[in-house]
């Protein structure tokens, strides 16, 4: 008796409470005469980002493309001749499959995959929602100012040697029988 | 069957494994790094650890390393208790100290074992702060990447290159946190087995270098179950296919032909398929030379209209083509104006070995009992060059006695580091009698070399040393005197004789010494294996009747103006007759048809060209040297107008009206009318399952479950996705829709299993760890000796013996010997970048007495005279080639085709230089355009 | 009034009701939008009340469509009788004095009988969809029909009693002493819920639940015929405030006197208002468990219902005694 005497004034509170809601303010916005403020976190459009030395971040790891519920990801590897990094030899996004989940930008781990807060993607054909890695690449390192990839992975490139990143010590002498 | 308590749980588990194949066998994953089920252990990674009671009132126990403790009744472990799972997670926390922050860019990542076992044992975070040791990379050649910081020392890949593969240049350098597994000094490594290092290092030390500078995932990449077309031992792959493109060759396990590894040959040699001067489009010449590209209607109606007079019509098969397409092929032209396309000369040592092999005493091995062999003579056949898989199986055989001499003290063959240590240098008997000095000289009790006719001596006077009923052989020098008596004594010894020969000293009675010798060994045991060139060399051997017309019959009848249209099926007929004769043969012929999935010289002369398509993009049934029928399945869908040979065929039989070719539309029918007509290859409907084969109604799924970027790889193209292809042929689907783990192991796209990213997961596809797939072995062997029919029987079926004279020098002429090379030889894999870069350039060989006599040196140029040509070749000299004889290099580019065993006069060519190397063919050219047919 | 007129009046109440019930489609959904904060339909005309007419534009040139499984004739069938049966209904409401269709004497029961008829125009639409959702949405919506169409009726005794009819104009001219609000509390509470319940509105919108039966039983319907659902549901919303406002809250009477606004102006008012109160319920409540909705009606509203009978059935023999 009493749960049902309790339960009945909650209903009737939650009514009153939700008629109270007649005298507060709409939370929406009248896109698009008015703009909503969008955090830098929002998941909008994707960027990829530069490292701080103003080279492509993306190493082509495919990690993005593997997280991608909607399978719109989709790039080719290749080795830089010049320095030996591996960068995308096309990075491809097809927006009209795009979810704006973010997965991506979790699962990249050089920072290069970001979502910016711009939504605003219209197209009559949807064949101009297929963006290539001229579209997405901006200049400059997005919401992340200071990683760079091969500063911290031991692979060689070119003008960082191999004991040169960070915490690393220098390559050992194999013919050195000291300790 | 002892039974064996893992946390409390029991677990039958089988007689002499070790506890980690046992658990692993009995599903139970427990992480391990160093143990390879085909290398055993050594107990160097400490990762296997469990925890070991007395007994049941044991509360402490002790940890013991799973690898290296034997199973025993009523042994108690615990695996998910405190102690050994923290141990376990400490091993991988301490291995991963130095480990390179490089996943997102290492080649292994999410293939890798080091990676699965992380996660397995759930270490997660660098707790040390210090700084991480480094090392430099080297150079390895074309074929492999080295890449060291990722190294956890498990010391695998030394002990597989090593220890199992009989390489020199790879060792373990420094000491202690400073090991480091590399060469002496930059340089190719020189091992043929090198590449398997991809597969056997644990982490992306050693990565497939074709690959890591085009790279794809694995789970990105689509795959079929195929068979390797680099030599006739047909060896299990599974190649990886994005973007249309062949992306890498993994070894597919099958426990009866190549196990766990492939040789370099087969591992690299795929890529030709990725050529860009293969033809797309079907071409037809016009009248200026060039080629028109035309739609394949027309192109099969063209044909169709060449090919109304059934009587003027000839046809040549390939031996690097599937059954269907040579059977289809035969089919169209009728038995007598088809010919197998493998030589005239070739096709007769073929017929002759595969009737030995027919013979019901005549045990031919597949490659896992040859490792069981406990003598081995090896008959005038350079095996790494000419089958390398087979001779890393031969280098497995003399370790029999080791194991021999170790199951007599009571250890484990698991053991290998005890097992090694108690044999020593103690080597089953290996002898190798050959033309010239082989890689497998450093496990031989004897290797000598001497020419081709002597070879053959040789092999008869061991039989007659064997068998007192035949005539002794005398006229040898007492020390081969006292060798052939030492061969014979421990070839009737064994228990387990094999007899080694095949088609490399393209010669007869080689082939027949080895058989004789086996007949003489009488043994029920024993066994002989033949090698053979190509993937189907015996398959389109067998598929004859004996109405089949020889080339230079055709050559015959062409010449008289009896043939109008000539069709060739993927064979390069520059390679199988000398120039000369294939040019007039080409000039009598009206219409010449050639498919191929490669651009020839025989493709450049063609009327019509057909695209087909390769291995990769097609199914069919290859018979291999050991008469196992195998299936290999498309891996991706062939570009533009390619389409297989068997496609091309069905449809101009359908066009002009053969009977019975309606039903050909389908794969299945073809294999089964082939087995209906020829009772010897019967066995071929059985290579694999029905194309109807469902598991629970699905197909099996050619994408990996996390295949990426279907939405967006062809929208820049289109956005419009198109519906996945469809295979009507094959059980396996062109999509991630599917099974792949439940089916028949024959069907095995690609190996994965939860929680195993990495190819170690091809435990959780075996019956028992190391053992043989669920579901049985692939492949149906054509022929099965019985046991019931004796030797003695079969006796009449031996070929009849004619023992060649003893070879004698001859002043001024040269008796050529063939001389095989693992890279180039084989006309499909030296057409991949990477074999290409280690393929030498056509070469003679030459005794230092001979080369004394012409005043040559190492690198001059000779001079051959051939009956219709004169070419040039470098020369090298070689001490292990006979006086009198010279070696020629078979199949590499710049040399043309050289009949065997002719002598030649030689002569120093004083204008040579280096720079006459690249004698490539031409290129046939086909540009789009409109036909004007 | 003539036969004429009677005529006249019975078109421009069901014109009334329609209109009414597809202007009451965009009210619930600005209303709906008030009460969370946010704006609801706002850009089609004033104040977004074009977008009745858009939408209706949009339902009446949709493909009307029956699917091949389905029952055809039972399946077009089933919205008609929803919009015949609530149109109907309408006929004995009295709007004011002498503003009514009809003055049954049995006027309740015939309410009472229309809203009953509904019931089959979900069951059938459920079943002739052939498709599971439908059926399943069928089924509930028959089940709980039948357990609250007992107390339905059962609520409306007390108000029956003390006005001692069952016509519609006799219990408003009985209210003119006080509304059955306050001496049939009881009765106004069991029957509003049942009224949601028959009427299948939120938070009792089983039949239809979105989250577990897709769309319920018109999963199948698109188009006009889907139109008629809604439209039927509407119609039916109309239809118990109407009922309600006259049972409970004095029908056109006019509260403290204030005569001099017109009768119908004050039964509009009244209606509307209960309108606002449903579509207030339907944003602050969420749906039941289907089992909840089950023992809610058997074992509260059902002895609540026979308490509040038993009560008035006394005072009633009381102040008749005395």
């Amino acid at each position: 008796m009493r749960d049902l005497v309790e339960s009945l004034v909650s209903q009737l509170r939650t009514i009153w409470s939700i008629l109270l809601h007649t005298f507060t303010k709409a939370e929406t916005v009248q896109y698009p005469e008015e703009k909503p403020y969008l955090a830098p976190r929002y998941r909008g459009r994707i960027v990829l980002t530069q490292d701080p030395d103003g080279d492509e971040r993306c190493v082509a790891c495919n990690l993005c493309a593997a997280a991608c519920p909607p399978d719109c990801i989709s790039l080719q590897q290749g080795t830089r001749e010049e320095d030996g990094r591996w960068y995308p030899e096309f990075f491809r996004i097809n927006f009209s499959r795009c979810i704006m989940c973010g997965l991506c930008e979790e699962a990249c781990p050089t920072n290069a995959i970001q979502l910016i807060p711009d939504f605003e993607m219209c197209e009559y054909e949807r064949e101009s929602m297929v963006y290539e890695k001229e579209h997405l690449m901006i200049d400059g390192p997005g919401k992340y100012h200071d990683y760079n990839f091969y500063r911290v992975a031991g692979m060689e490139i070119k003008g960082k040697k191999k004991g040169q990143a960070e915490n690393e010590a220098e390559p050992i002498d194999i013919r050195s029988l000291l300790p | 069957m002892p039974t064996i308590y893992i946390d409390d749980k029991s677990y039958d588990v089988p007689e002499g494994d070790n506890v980690l194949e046992a658990c692993l066998s009995a599903g139970i994953d427990l992480p391990y790094f160093c143990w390879h089920p085909e290398m055993g252990s050594i107990g160097a990674c400490r990762q296997c650890a469990l925890v070991q009671f007395r007994d049941a009132d044991d509360e402490h126990g002790r940890v013991v390393m799973g690898c290296m403790t034997p199973v025993s009744e009523g042994a108690r472990f615990s695996m998910n208790g405190m102690k050994a799972s923290e141990f376990r997670k400490n091993i991988v926390e301490s291995l991963m100290l130095n480990h390179p922050h490089d996943c997102p860019v290492c080649a292994e990542g999410g293939e890798c074992h080091l990676q699965d076992m992380t996660v397995m044992v759930g270490h997660r975070n660098r707790r040390y702060r210090g700084k991480k040791n480094t090392h430099n990379n080297q150079y390895l050649g074309p074929l492999i990447n080295h890449e060291m910081n990722r190294c956890i020392s498990c010391y695998r890949c030394t002990r597989f290159y090593n220890d199992y593969a009989g390489g020199t240049d790879l060792s373990a350098q420094g000491a202690h946190d400073h090991v480091y597994f590399g060469r002496q000094q930059d340089g190719n490594l020189e091992s043929e087995f090198a590449g398997n290092l991809v597969e056997v290092c644990p982490t992306g030390v050693f990565t497939d270098k074709p690959l890591v500078n085009d790279y794809t995932r694995k789970w990105d990449l689509q795959s079929a179950p195929s068979i390797c077309t680099g030599c006739a031992l047909g060896c299990n792959t599974s190649p990886g296919e994005r973007y249309g493109k062949l992306k890498r060759i993994h070894n597919r396990f099958n426990n009866e032909v190549n196990g766990y590894f492939l040789c370099d040959r087969g591992r690299y040699g795929g890529a030709y398929v990725n050529d860009e001067n293969r033809a797309k489009f079907a071409g037809l010449r016009a009248d200026d030379g060039r080629y028109n590209a035309i739609e394949s209607q027309l192109a099969t109606d063209t044909l169709a209209g060449w090919c109304v007079n059934t009587d003027r019509i000839a046809a040549i098969g390939s031996p690097r083509a599937s059954i269907e397409t040579n059977y289809l092929l035969r089919r169209v032209v009728g038995g007598k104006n088809f010919n197998s396309g493998i030589g005239d000369h070739e096709a007769s040592l073929v017929k002759q070995i595969s009737s030995i092999m027919q013979i019901d005493s005549v045990n031919t091995p597949s490659l896992r009992q040859v490792e069981s062999a406990d003598a081995v003579l090896v008959l005038g056949e350079d095996v790494t060059n000419t089958a390398p898989r087979l001779a890393l199986s031969l280098r497995q055989s003399v370790r029999n006695l080791a194991k021999k001499m170790a199951s007599d003290m009571r250890i484990a063959h698991w053991q290998d580091e005890a097992v090694r240590v108690l044999a020593q240098d103690c080597l089953s008997p290996l002898y190798i009698i050959s033309m010239a000095e082989s890689r497998l000289d450093d496990v031989a009790k004897r290797s000598i070399t001497m020419s081709a006719t002597d070879i053959a001596r040789f092999g008869f006077a061991i039989a007659a040393e064997l068998d007192s009923s035949l005539d002794s052989i005398a006229g040898f020098e007492p020390a081969h005197t006292q060798l052939i008596k030492s061969i014979a004594s421990d070839l009737s010894s064994a228990n387990r004789p094999l007899i080694v020969s095949g088609t490399g000293c393209q010669d007869q009675a080689v082939i027949k010494a080895a058989a004789a010798i086996n007949r003489a060994l009488n043994n029920s045991n024993g066994m002989l294996s033949y090698c053979l060139n190509e993937a189907n060399t015996l398959g389109a051997s067998l598929m004859q009747d004996g109405s089949e017309a020889s080339l230079k019959e055709l050559c015959e009848r062409a010449s008289k103006g009896q043939i109008d249209t000539l069709l060739i099926a993927e064979n390069d007929l520059f390679r199988r007759a000398p120039h000369q004769q294939i040019e007039t043969l080409f000039n009598n012929i009206n219409n010449l048809v050639v498919l191929d999935c490669i651009d020839t010289e025989t493709l450049a002369q063609s009327a019509l060209a057909l695209p087909s398509s390769s291995f990769a993009e097609s199914e069919g049934t290859l018979v291999s040297s050991e008469a196992r029928a195998q299936r290999f399945y498309p891996v991706y869908q062939p570009a533009e107008q390619r389409q297989s040979s068997w496609r091309w065929l069905t449809q101009l039989g359908q066009s002009i009206g053969l009977e019975s070719f309606e039903k050909f539309t389908e794969f299945d029918n073809v294999t089964a009318s082939c087995a209906d007509d020829f009772a010897v290859l019967a066995g071929i409907v059985e290579a694999s399952l029905h194309g109807d084969y469902r598991y629970r109604g699905m197909k099996i799924a050619r994408q990996t479950h996390r295949n990426s970027g279907r939405t967006a790889m062809r929208a820049n193209i289109s956005v419009h996705e198109p519906q996945q292809a469809i295979d009507n042929d094959t059980p396996l689907s062109y999509s991630m829709e599917g099974v792949n783990g439940k089916q028949s192991s024959a069907l095995t796209p690609f190996v994965w299993a939860p929680g195993w990213n990495s190819n170690q997961s091809v435990h959780k596809f075996q019956a028992e760890t190391g053992g043989a797939l669920k579901g049985g072995t692939p492949g149906k062997r054509l022929f099965e000796s019985s046991s019931a029919s004796s030797a003695e029987s079969d006796r009449d079926k031996i070929p009849v013996v004619e023992i060649p004279g003893p070879f004698e020098a001859q002043q001024g002429h040269w008796r050529l010997l063939p001389l095989y090379r693992i890279f180039g030889s084989d006309e499909l894999s030296a057409r991949s970048p990477a074999i290409n870069e280690l393929t030498a350039a056509a070469f003679v060989e030459i005794s230092v007495d001979d080369a004394e006599t012409l005043e040559l040196l190492d690198g001059d140029g000779v001079l051959l005279s051939l009956p219709d040509t004169k070419v040039c070749f470098e020369v090298i000299i070689n001490p292990s080639i006979a006086n009198g004889c010279l070696g020629y290099s078979v199949g590499l580019p710049g040399a043309p085709w050289i009949a065997p065993r002719s002598s030649v006069t030689i002569k120093k060519n004083h204008a040579w230089s280096n720079t006459n190397r690249d004698n490539k063919p031409a290129k046939i050219v086909i540009e789009p355009g409109v036909s004007n047919v | 009034m003539s036969d004429f007129w009677i005529i006249v009046f019975a078109i421009s109440v069901m014109l009334g009701a329609v209109g009414g019930a597809a202007v009451a489609t965009w009210f619930e959904r600005r209303l709906l939008g008030l009460w969370q904060d946010r704006y609801g339909p706002n850009r089609i005309g004033p104040f977004g009340i074009g977008q009745v007419a858009a939408d209706m534009i949009k339902l009446l040139t949709k493909h009307d469509w029956v699917p091949p499984f389905a029952d055809k004739w039972v399946f077009i069938f089933a919205p008609t009788a929803i919009v015949v049966a609530m149109l109907l209904g309408f006929a004995v409401v009295p709007f004011g004095p002498g503003l009514q269709i009809i003055d049954l004497n049995i006027g309740l029961l015939f309410f009472l009988g229309m809203t009953s008829l509904a019931v089959y125009s979900v069951l059938l639409g459920g079943l002739a969809s052939n498709n599971k959702y439908a059926l399943l949405g069928g089924l509930r919506s028959a089940a709980q029909m039948v357990s609250y169409e007992v107390f339905m009726g059962l609520s409306l005794m007390g108000v029956v009693m003390l006005s001692g009819s069952f016509s519609m104009v006799d219990i408003v001219e009985s209210q003119r002493d006080g509304w059955y609000c306050f001496s049939q509390f009881l009765g106004l509470f069991v029957f509003v819920i049942a009224a949601i319940a028959e009427s299948h509105r939120l938070p009792f919108d089983l039949p239809e639940a979105e989250h577990e039966l897709t769309a319920g039983f018109h999963t199948e319907y698109s188009g006009m015929k889907f139109a008629m659902f809604m439209l039927g549901e509407y119609l039916g919303l109309i239809l118990i405030s109407c009922m309600i406002t006259t049972l409970f809250f004095g029908g056109w009477l006019a509260p403290f006197s204030l005569t001099f606004i017109p009768a119908i102006v004050w039964f509009s008012l009244k209606t509307f208002l209960v309108i606002c109160f449903f579509i207030l319920l339907r944003c602050a409540i969420p749906r039941p468990r289907y089992d909840q909705l089950m023992s809610l009606g058997w074992k509260i509203m059902l002895p609540i219902t026979l308490i509040n009978l038993v009560i008035t059935g006394a005072v009633a023999l009381w102040i008749a005694g005395a």
